[in-house]
């Protein structure tokens, strides 16, 4: 992908960007992302992101475990091969809620995990793509694209929470 | 957000994001210490008397052990349910604590989960060799194969246990992994050369958009959510190895939730012994504190007392199920050959937790270091016991016998320890110990620092609403 130019707003704590994302968010101007170093509570919300589609993944991946698990114990013991013990039934359901079970906690939980790197972009190998490397320890910041914003505007409301600010060619 | 001006502090002295970074990322970049190259060495010895043993092993034969025709379980299944019990305590902080919000977590999620993992890994070799051909394990799954299709048994529990723990090991794995990427990618931005290209390689390329912590946050939810029924049901489905056998002293219905509680009382023990430890020597005290070590004794003493009742209880249906069959077998616990097993179990399982009543002794180190390890050794003689003296004694009088171990099962053993240990301390050189993003995520309202601001923002008098940081 190419490279884009952005406003990178960067901030040393959470508070000022969640209070500029708000501001910003209100002069109507998009907002590219945000890069933090642990999840902030709330900022999400602040920048209009709705709900991860995540859970509704985990609960289809959960649905085809059990469903895989029960009918692959049910067909290889109660069809497939039946066994004469004792002369019970062959087809002892009771029996089988130990391996549905965990069937359906490993495939929901594989499955969601690969969703959710797939989704993400992260695969081993990957570059990642954030404005500053420090985000990942101690910084905060804020990425606004230059084409749709107007920066000395922009600029003042980051300063005003306390940012420092520039613009500056990255891949995002 | 709030912040309460009364709560004890989970960070002490001075913090600020970068100094958090610094402190549980230094200890990766620099070079191992003399601590660290003793203990690991002194692991890795241990670990090569396990490949000694298991190799002869192989080459002779399950015979080399101890086992007879009467006791056909011993110190294999003893030292393989001790494991997995061991290998309880962490996915129960990260998953179980992460579910009721306890910021505590934070600090010790990270080394409990690795701790489980490599427990768990530690207790998959003992079924594995005790089933006698490892190179044919895969003969418990339920592959298509030559002899015409005849599947695995699903009506075994012993079947059960092979994907309880198979399951286990792979879900710890990857909820493990999944908070593990945001914490690479802090290393590998500090990095250089050769380190960035294996941390990069390792983050996955993680970049802390706010789209990923959104899509982390509710990835770990849901994970916890799984992980806590899949805890409770991977020693329940232990237990049930037993208790659906028609041995006495094995056949009860108290089995699932007292062996629970015994395997999350003997993971916290594990888990004390070695962070008491491993503060000291990675200087962690600072996150790593007695407040922490003092709400996890008291889980000891919660599921200590769960294990003391449970005791008297199978004593007490022994005697009331008037089956003299029952009664024998508890009786022979307590007062036959294998009395000392008994008391020993006794002692250190119910009496010494309820030492943990006093909160000095709670904030004491070196009482709770001591009173850890002889939960852990309690907890093996309770495995020991309700194995090898339920076995020994069986309904034909002339098939009794005694058990004792062999120098491949002793040294089997110390040698699992040595795998425990060298893949613990390879953990603690190369990964953070300390969940970074989720320690840096309780800043603001669990650091000392914080906690005063909050009193001074309140006009509270510290002394008086929290004494223990005045």
């Amino acid at each position: 992908m190419s490279q884009h130019k952005y406003i990178i707003g960067t901030f040393l704590d959470e508070e000022p960007l969640l209070a500029a994302v708000k501001e910003v968010r209100a002069t109507g101007t998009p907002i590219h992302e945000c890069y933090t170093p642990f999840p902030v509570h709330g900022l999400d919300e602040a920048l209009g992101y709705k709900r991860s589609r995540l859970p509704r993944a985990a609960f289809m991946f959960g649905v085809l475990g059990f469903s895989a698990g029960l009918s692959m114990q049910a067909w290889m013991l109660g069809f497939d091969w039946p066994m004469n013990i004792g002369g019970k039934p062959a087809l002892a359901w009771p029996d089988f809620v130990p391996v549905t079970f965990e069937l359906t906690v490993l495939i929901t939980a594989l499955g969601m995990v690969g969703t959710y790197l797939v989704a993400s972009g992260f695969v081993p190998g990957n570059e990642p793509k954030f404005p500053d490397p420090d985000v990942t320890s101690h910084k905060f910041c804020i990425a606004i694209p230059s084409n749709t914003a107007d920066y000395d505007k922009i600029a003042s409301v980051l300063q005003g929470h306390g940012a420092t600010v520039e613009e500056k060619e990255v891949e995002l | 957000m709030y912040e309460s001006p009364i709560r004890r502090p989970l960070i002490t002295g001075k913090t600020s994001y970068a100094k958090i970074t610094d402190d549980i990322v230094t200890p990766i970049e620099a070079a191992p210490t003399k601590w660290w190259y003793l203990g690991f060495g002194v692991s890795v010895a241990a670990l090569g008397l396990w490949l000694l043993t298991v190799g002869y092993l192989l080459f002779t034969g399950v015979g080399v052990w101890g086992l007879n025709k009467t006791v056909d379980w011993g110190w294999d299944i003893t030292n393989f349910v001790w494991w997995v019990g061991i290998g309880h305590a962490g996915t129960l902080i990260s998953a179980v604590l992460l579910l009721f919000r306890q910021k505590w977590r934070t600090a010790v999620n990270r080394s409990a989960e690795a701790m489980t993992i490599f427990a768990v890994i530690c207790a998959g070799t003992y079924p594995l060799l005790h089933a006698g051909r490892p190179w044919v394990i895969y003969w418990v799954f339920p592959l298509p194969n030559t002899y015409g299709s005849l599947w695995a048994n699903f009506n075994s529990p012993l079947l059960w246990d092979v994907f309880a723990i198979s399951t286990y090991l792979t879900v710890s794995l990857v909820f493990w992994y999944v908070g593990l990427i945001p914490d690479f990618a802090t290393i590998r931005d500090r990095a250089e050369g050769l380190r960035k290209k294996i941390y990069g390689l390792l983050s996955f390329g993680w970049n802390g958009s706010a789209k990923a912590w959104q899509r982390f946050e509710s990835v770990s939810l849901i994970l916890a959510g799984l992980a806590t029924p899949l805890v409770l049901s991977v020693h329940t489905i232990v237990s049930m190895d037993f208790a659906t056998s028609v041995i006495p002293g094995w056949h009860t219905t108290i089995f699932p939730p007292y062996f629970v509680a015994g395997a999350v009382f003997s993971g916290f023990a594990m888990v004390l012994t070695l962070l008491i430890i491993m503060r000291k020597v990675m200087r962690l005290e600072a996150y790593i504190t007695i407040n922490h070590i003092d709400v996890m004794n008291k889980i000891i003493l919660v599921t200590g007392s769960i294990v003391g009742s449970a005791y008297i209880t199978e004593f007490f249906i022994a005697w009331y199920s008037a089956v003299p069959y029952e009664q024998y077998a508890f009786i022979n616990r307590a007062f036959g050959p294998y009395w000392w097993a008994y008391w020993a179990m006794m002692t250190c399982n119910v009496i010494t937790p309820q030492l943990f009543w006093s909160q000095k002794l709670r904030r004491n180190l070196a009482a709770v270091f001591i009173i850890s390890i002889f939960v852990n050794i309690g907890m093996w003689f309770e495995r020991f016991v309700i194995i090898v003296t339920s076995l020994h004694r069986d309904y034909l009088p002339s098939s009794w016998a005694m058990y004792s171990p062999t120098w491949v099962e002793i040294g089997m053993f110390i040698g699992s320890l040595g795998l425990f240990f060298t893949l613990f301390f390879l953990f603690a050189k190369f990964a953070p110990v300390i969940a970074i993003a989720e320690v840096k995520s309780i800043v603001k309202t669990s650091a000392e620092e914080h906690i005063k601001k909050a009193a001074e923002k309140e006009g509270m008098d510290l002394k008086e609403v929290n004494p223990q940081i005045a």
